[in-house]
C-alpha cells in the first residue's frame, strides 16, 4: 500500500511534500545532473534580487558541530538573467518552481513581484524577509511584524491571485507568532520557517572570525529543534495556514517531526550539500515512516502532534471504524 | 554520480595519505583535473560538509579504482586517514572541469607544490599519450612534503625539485626554478596545482614567457557540486567582465591569466554585481 503523499501549498497541489530550501539548489541545473527534478514536490530557487549580486568575500563557509555557517550574501544573476535563462529552463521542463525573492526596500520587493507576475512557471513566490531593510538602518524585515507585513501586502497586491505568496520567517525574533500573524493578516497565503539563525565561529589558529563576513547563517541538524519549535508555535496559533517547515532536515524522521508539528511541505537545504539525492531519500524515508504507522495520507499527519494528550491519532480511529463489520 | 566505494588499500605517501577506492562509475568517467567529494564521519556524522579530494591515479582494476590523496588538516581528514581496507566511502564525482589538453604534441611543464602535485600525474599520463614532452617542477616546505618525486622522475624528461629548507633539490620555491625550466625545455604550456599564492607566481612566470598556463585551484567548498556558492573566486570571463565563479563547477581548472589572484578573498569593485555598482561595467 502506498501512502498518498500529495500536499497543498495554499491551493497549489504538489505531488509530494519535499522541496529544496532557498539558496541550496542554485539554478536547479546542478541537481538535474543527479536526478529528475520532477521527482521533487517543488524546487525553490535561490533568492532572486533586482541587480546581479557578487555576494560576500570568502571564506563564506565554516563547518560547526552538526551544522555549518554560511555568509554567501545572496550571490545571484539578478532578475533579468533569471527571467531570461533560469526560470524558462525550469518552466519548459514543467518543474514546479517556488521563486524566492530578496530586496532591500519594499519598492524592490514590489518591483520583483511585478517582473515575476507575468512570467510563466512561477508555482509560488517565497518572500525572503531576512534581508536588511535599507530604510531601517539595515535591520532585517523579518525582525518585526509591521516591516514584514508591509512587504507581504505589497507583493500580494501585485502577484496574480492564483500564485501563492509565502512569507519566509527568521527565528531570530522575540515572538515568531506575532510576525507570522502579521504576515498572514497582510495576505500571505502560506509561511515558511525557519531561515538560518545568525551564528559565528572564530578560527583559533588565525585568531579571527572564521567567516569574512564575521557572522553567518547557521544551518544543518543543529537547528532542527529550533525549526520544530517555530513550526509548532505558529501552527498552534494559526492552524489553518499552510507551513513549509525548513531547518536541519537530514532524514525522513526529521521531516516527519516537522510534519507532526504542523508543516505540510518540508524544505531540504544543507542535506543537499552532503548528499545530492537527499530530497529523494528523505521523501522515501518519510513515506516509509508514514506507512509503518498506518497512515494512508500525508495530510492526516500534518500537525498531528498537537492533539490533546491521551487521545488516539485520528487516522487510526478512522481506520478501525471502517474495518468494523 | 554518487558511488559507495570500497577502500582497497591505504598508504602513506611522504607526509600525505592516499586511499585507493573501488569506484567504477567514477573511474571510467574521469579526466585529469577532475576531483571527487567524500562524506566524512560515517552515517550519523556531525560533519555536514563534504571534503573535496584530488585524484592521483585511476586504474581499470576491480572495475575501476581511484586513488585519493589528502593531508590531515582537521577532524574530517583525520577520520579519512583512519579508513582501512574494506571500509566503504560515499563518493560523488567526477566533479569539476578537467585540464584542457593541447591538440598537437607540445612541451609541457607541470608545476606542483605540496600535495597539489597529485593531480598532475594522471595529466602527465594523458599528455605523454598524446606525444607531449613532460617536465616536472615539484616543491614543498621540506623533503617529506614534496609529493611524488620518484614517480615524476620515472615519467618525465626532467624533474626539478625544490624545498624551502633545502633538504631536497634546490633551495627555494617552485617558482624560483620555473623560469630556467621553461627556458631549457622550450615549453609551450604550463600546468600547475598548488596553493593560491604559488599559482599566482606560476602564472606571472608563464605570462612573462608568453605561454598559456592552466591552474587548478584549491578552494574550500561545502558541496562540490555547485549549489552551496561558498568556493567562489574572481575570474575574468570571455567578455572581459569579472565574475565570482565557483571553483567546483566552473573550475577547478582555469586559465591562469584569467584568475585575479591578488583579489582572491575579496569582491573586486568591478566584479559583476559588486556592491557599489560594478554591474555598470558590463552591457
Amino acid at each position: 500500500m502506498s501512502v498518498d503523499m500529495r500536499t497543498f501549498l495554499a491551493h497549489v497541489e504538489l505531488a509530494n511534500p519535499v522541496t529544496t530550501a532557498a539558496g541550496c539548489a542554485s539554478s536547479g541545473r546542478e541537481l538535474a545532473q543527479f536526478f529528475d527534478l520532477h521527482r521533487l514536490g517543488a524546487l525553490t530557487t535561490r533568492s532572486i534580487t533586482m541587480a546581479p549580486r557578487a555576494g560576500r568575500p570568502t571564506p563564506r563557509m565554516a563547518e560547526t558541530p552538526s551544522g555549518m555557517l554560511n555568509a554567501v550574501g545572496l550571490q545571484g544573476p539578478g532578475i533579468d538573467a533569471f527571467l531570461e535563462r533560469e526560470l524558462p529552463w525550469l518552466a519548459q521542463r514543467g518543474i514546479k518552481t517556488i521563486v524566492s525573492i530578496g530586496g532591500g526596500t519594499v519598492a524592490e520587493y514590489s518591483e520583483l513581484a511585478r517582473r515575476l507576475a507575468d512570467a510563466p512557471g512561477v508555482t509560488a513566490l517565497e518572500v525572503n524577509l531576512s534581508c536588511p531593510n535599507m530604510e531601517d538602518r539595515g535591520r532585517v524585515f523579518a525582525r518585526e511584524g509591521s516591516a514584514a507585513a508591509e512587504v507581504i501586502a505589497s507583493v500580494r497586491s501585485i502577484m496574480r491571485y492564483d500564485v501563492p505568496v509565502v512569507a519566509k520567517l527568521a527565528p531570530d525574533v522575540a515572538d515568531i507568532v506575532a510576525v507570522a500573524r502579521a504576515c498572514v493578516d497582510a495576505g500571505a497565503d502560506a509561511l515558511s520557517m525557519i531561515n538560518n539563525p545568525l551564528g559565528m565561529a572564530i578560527d583559533t589558529e588565525a585568531l579571527r572570525p572564521s567567516l569574512a563576513a564575521v557572522t553567518g547563517g547557521l544551518s544543518g541538524p543543529a537547528i532542527l529543534p529550533l525549526a520544530v519549535r517555530c513550526v509548532w508555535q505558529v501552527h498552534a496559533a494559526l492552524p489553518g495556514v499552510p507551513l513549509i517547515g525548513i531547518g536541519g532536515v537530514m532524514s525522513g524522521r526529521d521531516a516527519f517531526q516537522l510534519v507532526l508539528a504542523g508543516a505540510c511541505v518540508v524544505g531540504v537545504g544543507t542535506a543537499l550539500f552532503h548528499d545530492p539525492y537527499a530530497c529523494l531519500r528523505i521523501e522515501r524515508e518519510l513515506e516509509d515512516l508514514l506507512r509503518a504507522r498506518g497512515f494512508q495520507r500525508l495530510a492526516d499527519a500534518v500537525g498531528l502532534a498537537h492533539r490533546p494528550p491521551g487521545s488516539a491519532p485520528r487516522h487510526l480511529l478512522v481506520d478501525t471504524e471502517e474495518s468494523t463489520p | 554520480m554518487q558511488v559507495t566505494g570500497t577502500v582497497l588499500t591505504t598508504r602513506r605517501v611522504d607526509a600525505y595519505h592516499a586511499l585507493t577506492v573501488v569506484a567504477p562509475g567514477i573511474a571510467e568517467r574521469y579526466r585529469p583535473g577532475h576531483f571527487v567529494s567524500v562524506a566524512v564521519g560515517g552515517p550519523h556524522t556531525s560533519m555536514v560538509t563534504r571534503r573535496a579530494l584530488s585524484i592521483h591515479d585511476v586504474k581499470a582494476d576491480y572495475g575501476g579504482t581511484v586513488e585519493l590523496v589528502f593531508t590531515m588538516r582537521g577532524p574530517g581528514t583525520a577520520w579519512l586517514a583512519e579508513r582501512r581496507a574494506r571500509d566503504t566511502l560515499d563518493l560523488v564525482g567526477p566533479l569539476g572541469r578537467p585540464f584542457p589538453l593541447p591538440r598537437d604534441p607540445a612541451h609541457c611543464v607541470l608545476v606542483g607544490s605540496e600535495y597539489g602535485s597529485a593531480v598532475l600525474f594522471p595529466l602527465a599520463d594523458a599528455l605523454l599519450a598524446r606525444g607531449c614532452r613532460v617536465d616536472f617542477v615539484l616543491g614543498g616546505a621540506g623533503a617529506e612534503r614534496v609529493f611524488g618525486a620518484m614517480r615524476a622522475r620515472r615519467m618525465a624528461t626532467t624533474t626539478t625539485l625544490t624545498t624551502e629548507d633545502g633538504s631536497l633539490g634546490l633551495r627555494g620555491k617552485v617558482t624560483d626554478a620555473l623560469p630556467s625550466v621553461i627556458a631549457d625545455t622550450r615549453a609551450d604550456a604550463v600546468y600547475a596545482c598548488a596553493p593560491m599564492e604559488t599559482l599566482r607566481a606560476v602564472t606571472a612566470v608563464a605570462m612573462e614567457f608568453d605561454i598559456p598556463v592552466q591552474v587548478a585551484v584549491e578552494e574550500s567548498m561545502a558541496c562540490g557540486i555547485g549549489v552551496c556558492m561558498t568556493c567562489v573566486l574572481p575570474v575574468i570571463g570571455d567578455d572581459g567582465a569579472t565574475r565570482m565563479v565557483r571553483a567546483c563547477a566552473e573550475g577547478p581548472v582555469f586559465r591562469g591569466e584569467r584568475v585575479r589572484f591578488e583579489d582572491v578573498g575579496t569582491i573586486p569593485f568591478d566584479a559583476l554585481g559588486a556592491p557599489g555598482g560594478g554591474v555598470r561595467h558590463v552591457g
